[in-house]
This record gives structure tokens, sequence and C-alpha cells, in this order.
């Protein structure tokens, strides 16, 4: 797939251009504004001043999955919204990743019942889990770290 | 009027301290009685104060907690009484950091700690094992498994004054 099928090895150059895509893109990966439920209160908080994500380049929380890279769910996601997630999810463009914020995003939590997912993976591929009831946003940042150092570990094999 | 007044008060947040904390490098004190990770104690000479009685799996509302328990012998002894945890796991995903396992143990065996850094590119490495959990030996002691006399370890709870 990619360049390095079509072009085949290229080795200094494609290794440079890895680093300064990737570089890229944990530079400025905004966010969707997708809070569930008491996460979310941790995400904004996140996002004000006190801990402020633009440093992490994530400016600001954009309302339009189409003008967002990362999808942070926060929050228990229940059996009615799971088909709204998948949406916002699909409409997003590439590339893009998922953290799932918290226990109840992550594996249903402490609500183990018919009414909500058990873990926001059986309906979108989550990059990183956040545990914490909620996560405090140091945990949100860790996160959010977490995630940038798997991005830098891509490959130009690996890009669609 | 009212612009300049308005500017004034633009210009005095300029000059203002900025709030943010630089997370990464620098930390907020946490309180004492702030719920992180979960340590497994040891006593002094080193045996484990888990008794796998399993009481915290029964108390945590989000069943994150799987304990096995398995008999101690005088030669193979890893902690008082009758019998260890052979497997102690807990699911941090699921853990809420309620601190109810913490009141539940009769032996103090499990403390929530300050650790707070929890994140995963996959779900099972959250799920933390005994070898992860458990305090590392301390000063003085002997690993588990330990081999005692016979009866120097009879009692699983440890002999406690009344309470007040």
């Amino acid at each position: 797939m990619g360049l390095t099928s079509k072009l085949g090895n290229l080795g200094v150059v494609t290794t440079t251009l890895e680093t300064a895509v990737n570089w890229g893109r944990t530079g400025a990966m905004w966010p969707l504004l997708f809070g569930l439920a008491c996460c979310a209160i941790e995400m904004m908080s996140t996002q004000a001043s006190d801990y402020d994500m633009s440093r992490f380049g994530m400016e600001l929380n954009r309302a339009s999955p189409r003008q967002s890279d990362l999808m942070i769910v926060a929050g228990r996601v229940t059996r009615k919204m799971a088909p709204v997630v998948r949406q916002l999810y699909d409409q997003m463009a590439e590339p893009k990743w998922v953290i799932s914020m918290g226990d109840c995003a992550s594996c249903g939590g402490v609500y183990n019942n018919y009414a909500i997912v058990q873990g926001v993976d059986e309906i979108i591929p989550v990059d990183v889990y956040v545990a914490g009831c909620p996560p405090r946003p140091e945990q949100l940042i860790h996160g959010v770290m977490t995630l940038h150092e798997k991005i830098k570990g891509e490959r130009v094999s690996q890009w669609a | 009027m009212n612009i300049i007044k308005g500017f004034r008060t633009t210009f005095k947040h300029l000059l203002e301290e900025p709030v943010t904390l630089q997370y990464p490098e620098q930390m907020r004190p946490f309180e004492a009685r702030y719920k992180g990770r979960h340590h497994l104690r040891r006593y002094e000479n080193g045996l484990e104060k888990c008794i796998g009685c399993a009481l915290c799996a029964a108390a945590c509302p989000a069943d994150a907690i799987w304990v096995e328990a398995a008999e101690n012998t005088d030669e193979e002894r890893y902690s008082p009484g009758e019998r260890y945890a052979k497997t102690y796991e807990i699911n941090m995903l699921r853990c809420i950091f309620c601190g109810y396992c913490e009141d539940a143990c009769p032996t103090q065996a499990i403390e929530l700690g300050h650790e707070h850094q929890l994140s995963f590119t996959d779900r099972r490495d959250a799920i933390y094992t005994k070898e992860m959990l458990i305090d590392p030996v301390p000063s003085g002691g002997k690993p588990t498994p330990q081999k005692v006399e016979a009866g120097a370890f009879d009692r699983a709870i440890p002999d406690m004054p009344d309470p007040k």
C-alpha cells in the first residue's frame, strides 16, 4: 500500500518524510467536541486555561467532524448513541484517531447493563484507552502524549 | 469613554501571570487522600499482607478485581495464615478508584496510591497482575515464598489493638 509499494524503498527520503509528517500530525491535532457524560467536564477542564491543551497543538475542540483529527469519546456510550458515534467517526477525514476516555467508554465501567455499549471499541477502532473515573486532566494529557508516541511510530508503509 | 474602560480591563489582564500548569514538567501536588493506582503491601519480614480472601473483589462495584487463592504451607509461605493470593489482577480500565477494596481489606493489604498516569494502547495492557501491583521486598525482609518454622504464622489477620 501507499508510497513504498509504488516507488520501492526510498531509504532516507521516506524516513525523513515520515518524521516530518508525524511531527506535523502530532503538532496540530484538533479534537472533536464530543462529550457524553461526566468525563466531558474533565475534558473541558483540560481544554481550559489551567491545563490548556493548546500547548499540544489542540487549539480548540471543533464541533464539526470534518475539521477534526481526534475523537475523544468522553463518557458512557448508550446503545441509542452508538450509531451517532459511528456516523461522526465515519464523517471525520483521514487520518483520524480515537481516544477512549474513562472507564465507561473503554469497557462499560460500572454500567454493566443493557443500555450501555460495553466499550466503544465495539463500534469504532480505539487508539488509546485512558483509565480513571473520570480521568483527571493530567491523565487525559498523558493519554494524548501516549497517542503522540504511537503516531511517531507510524511508518510510510502503514499510511492508507 | 466606554472603549477606554474596556481596553483598560484587557491590558490589565495582559500583565497578569499565566495560570497554565505546564503539566508533564510541572505537577500539581495531590491530596493525601487521592486515590490512584493500587499497591499490594508487604509486612516488614517480606510476607505479603494479602491473604486471598477476595473481599475486595466482593466489594468492588465495577467487578474490576480477580483473586484466586491457594494454600500456604510452612515450606512455601507467601502470607500469614492459611491462604495467599495466587492470582491477583485488577483491570485498570474497569476500576473506578472508589477505594472500597481498601475499606474491605481485613489486613490493609491493598492501598490506593498516587500513580495516575494510566493510559494504554491495548486493552490487555490495562490488566495489572500481582507482580505489577505488589511492593518490592523491604530491606531486611526475604522474598516470598519463604521457608518458616511451623506454627509461626498461623494467624491470617495480625493481632490488632481493640478499636476505641
